[in-house]
């Protein structure tokens, strides 16, 4: 190997003449600022033009350019070639998602799923835009801001076993989203929401493996969301006995 | 009703993972002393246990609580965690008969457990 | 028509065994079956205590057995690995927060340790010292 080249093997997988994917080696030059994205530009621009990969902003904001590098699932901007000289790079599309070319991940489901728990603020009362915005203190603001932080790029469900296992679970980055806008002082849509936390899909179809945490590119933590989504969601059950809620 | 207009199930584990919660926190906090006295310690000959002493503790009905729970949550806790591990398997057949197997193991062993203590 | 033909990886049954977080997660939920086949030993030993004290001491030579030890030499260290797990998971079932700011999991964590060194020497000295009579 040249010393200021690298080998990175990338995953292939051409729909329309591939039966399965396959690995594909490239030789890209090696510089102590080089990203998996940046090989992956110089591998697009000099050695194969029909590679596909998604990316934008290079700056770990977009949440679009997430790979499986070397079977941990990584933002291709924030990973950067230095810290893979002794193992080498293996790049691949992002785990439990259905592969539709190239690097590119099917994650179709998950952004069905971002929308099935209604991410948005729900009020039971109307309120006029002539009495004024929604005040919030910044202790309110703290009980949910870091489940605020998501940037939707799927690395938790790349990381989730029970989501790899059974795609009905709802998943990570989902129901910590639920669980942020339960715990926004200015929504009142909990009872909306918290027939999805109560199912099997929901919180309970997790079993605390905690890597989405561990991954999670933005410090979310999924899994205490999901965990105090558990003991909501346990909380409701013994109320639903004591006194059952009216349907909704 | 959700967005998709899906109906989802309550599910029942909120009972299941209550008495899962319990044995994981007697299982770590008291455990592991236990194990070393029963297993190592007095095998071993370094500490005593003899029949008078378990017994006068047995008959005491704070005694009798502490065995208990000592005994049930824990093993609640391990059906539950085999349970949810023979999914993690993808031993997925039979699911109810599973379910009706490892819980009920538990239930078994958390009413013998209590039998014989109130038989003490 | 179409090109679309999405690929869909299989997941093997030992998923677990290509990422080592994912292995020791098996090994903490595997830590459980040795907590469950201790709690049949005790049930074992509470049996005992119930037909006697021939019955009692019978059981006691039982664990004497090097197989017996042996078993809880290992079953020891799952336990402790399974404590170190639960106390580090523990923390993210609340939220905390003293005023605006999130309180860190670090003190709950530690919290945790505290107790279990006070429970261990309650056990071992309820035990060592006679507590028992």
């Amino acid at each position: 190997m040249n010393s200021a080249m690298m080998r990175v093997k990338v995953q292939r997988y051409r729909p329309e003449q591939d039966d399965a994917p396959f690995m594909q080696e490239f030789e890209v030059p090696y510089a102590d600022d080089m990203s998996i994205i940046d090989a992956l530009h110089y591998i697009k621009d000099n050695l194969d033009g029909t590679l596909s990969y998604r990316w934008s902003c290079r700056m770990a904001i977009c949440g679009s350019c997430g790979y499986m590098v070397n079977g941990v699932p990584k933002l291709g901007c924030k990973t950067f070639l230095r810290d893979y000289l002794n193992t080498g790079i293996t790049v691949e599309s992002l785990a439990n998602f259905p592969i539709e070319r190239d690097l590119v991940a099917d994650i179709g489901d998950f952004v069905e799923k971002l929308e099935e728990i209604k991410p948005y603020i729900i009020r039971q009362d109307a309120v006029s835009v002539d009495d004024g915005e929604h005040l919030q203190t910044p202790a309110q603001l703290t009980r949910y801001r870091q489940y605020s932080l998501c940037i939707n790029c799927g690395l938790c469900y790349a990381a989730c076993p029970q989501y790899g296992l059974n795609n009905e679970f709802m998943g990570p980055a989902a129901l910590t989203l639920l669980h942020r806008y339960n715990q926004d002082s200015r929504d009142q849509g909990r009872d909306e929401r918290i027939d999805i936390v109560n199912a099997e899909e929901g919180v309970w179809g997790c079993t605390f493996v905690g890597y989405c945490s561990e991954v999670c590119p933005k410090g979310v933590d999924p899994a205490s969301a999901i965990q105090q989504g558990k003991v909501e969601s346990s909380t409701d059950f013994v109320m639903s006995k004591l006194r059952p809620r009216r349907p909704s | 009703m959700s967005k998709s207009g899906k109906t989802y199930h309550r599910a029942d584990e909120p009972i299941f993972w209550g008495l899962f919660g319990a044995g994981g926190v007697v299982a770590a906090f008291a455990t592991p002393a236990l194990i070393l006295i029963t297993g190592i310690l007095v095998p071993l000959g370094v500490l005593q246990l003899d029949y008078a002493s378990v017994n006068a503790f047995a008959s005491n009905w704070l005694g009798k609580i502490i065995l208990l729970a000592v005994i049930a949550f824990p093993m609640w806790h391990a059906c539950h965690r085999i349970f949810h591990a023979m999914h993690d398997l993808k031993i997925d057949t039979a699911r109810g008969f599973f379910k009706l197997f490892w819980y009920g193991m538990a239930f078994v062993v958390s009413i013998a457990a209590g039998a014989y203590l109130i038989a003490i | 028509m179409s090109k679309r033909k999405p690929y869909v990886k299989p997941m093997p049954a030992n998923w677990f065994m290509a990422n080592r977080f994912h292995t020791l997660y098996m090994l903490r939920e595997g830590t459980s079956i040795f907590v469950g086949l201790y709690s049949l030993i005790m049930l074992w030993g509470l049996a005992a205590l119930v037909k006697g004290e021939a019955a009692w001491n019978n059981w006691l030579g039982h664990m004497e057995n090097p197989i017996y030890i042996g078993f809880h030499l290992i079953a020891l260290v799952a336990c402790l690995y399974h404590a170190i797990t639960w106390f580090s998971l523990a923390p993210k079932a609340m939220h905390l927060q003293k005023g605006d700011q999130k309180i860190s999991d670090k003190p709950v964590v530690v919290g945790h340790y505290i107790v279990f060194v006070i429970a261990t020497i309650v056990i071992l000295g309820f035990v060592a010292w006679g507590g028992a009579a």
